[in-house]
């Protein structure tokens, strides 16, 4: 870990004396492990509910109708190459390089998340078209329950982006950001583990078993 | 760690795991659109496939390895893994069941 010292100050530091909280980053870096297992468990429960709701569909339109595989891919495409960004911007910071450098890679990487979102989107606006709304039918509930969850994850990564994007204007790199950050890349890249399982178990599992 | 060669070997991972993603990414939808809408067997091999780059990208993204540092970090997942894995095939498996024993496939 090269983050060595967080900042002490008592404005971001709940704790009784000043760096009681927030001392070791190793520390701060598990808690937010512990709480992505805990939103792991969560998505875990709605691809339950998915898995359970497959073949539900009423008499309304099912994957075999809705399913647009060319947006999917440009879609998966997008947000795994935003992983290797966020990941290049990790190392760019790491290493010191200039800062010029690090927020060029944060900016391709939010570039590159909303336009996930904004295919994304486009291919909601497509289901719709075909009558595939959430109050259709259990299946298109729990569909748009589950891969619009990730899509807001995806989202509050990307205002979570701007954010830092200000604070270090503002501010610079100090390591209490350098730390934020961090957290941001180990969010980003599960938001790409919880789509491996979106593509793999509601595209393909639902148009093989729909 | 500020020397190029550390520079050099980290951005290595990630493109090494951005690569290897592409590729199990590429497979996956290859096999499924091959194969065509109604083949269940092509499921096995996507899941597989999924696995793999799971792991992949717990190896080179998160590096969420058995190296001592990052070793409490992997007990975490793996845990959570458990939970999940028990949460998931236990639903199915029950509601499976029931739509069975319904007459409702499932």
């Amino acid at each position: 870990m090269e983050v060595t010292t967080a900042v002490n100050s008592p404005s971001t530091n709940p704790g009784d004396t000043p760096g009681a909280l927030h001392k070791d980053p190793d520390v701060v870096i598990f808690g937010f492990w512990v709480f992505m297992m805990s939103d792991l468990i969560f998505f875990g429960v709605v691809f339950a509910i998915y898995i359970t709701m497959i073949g539900a569909t009423a008499g309304g339109p099912g994957p075999k109708e809705l399913f647009d595989f060319g947006s999917l891919f440009a879609q998966t495409m997008l947000l795994l190459t935003s992983s290797l960004t966020v990941g290049i911007a990790t190392v760019t910071m790491k290493h010191q390089r200039s800062q010029t450098s690090f927020l060029f890679w944060v900016v391709v990487t939010l570039v590159l998340g909303l336009g996930f979102l904004a295919l994304e989107l486009y291919d909601f606006s497509g289901m719709a078209a075909k009558g595939g709304v959430p109050q259709r039918s259990g299946y298109l509930s729990a569909f748009f329950g589950l891969v619009p969850l990730h899509g807001l994850h995806v989202t509050f990564g990307c205002l979570w982006m701007l954010v830092l994007i200000a604070q270090i204007w503002r501010v610079g790199m100090v390591d209490i950001i350098k730390l934020r950050f961090l957290r941001l890349a180990l969010f980003w890249h599960f938001l790409d583990l919880i789509w491996i399982g979106i593509f793999s178990v509601v595209y393909f599992g639902g148009w093989v078993y729909g | 760690m500020a020397e190029k060669s550390g520079f050099a070997t980290h951005l290595r991972a990630y493109l090494t795991g951005y690569v290897l993603s592409v590729v199990l990414t590429l497979a996956a939808f290859a096999a499924v659109l091959s194969a065509g809408p109604d083949n269940k067997r092509v499921l096995l091999l996507v899941g597989l496939l999924g696995v793999a780059q799971l792991v992949v990208q717990l190896k080179y993204f998160l590096h969420a390895t058995t190296q001592k540092e990052q070793r409490e970090n992997l007990a975490l997942v793996l845990f959570s893994t458990l939970i999940l894995l028990i949460i998931v095939l236990g639903t199915v498996w029950i509601m499976g069941n029931l739509a069975v024993r319904m007459h409702t496939a499932l």
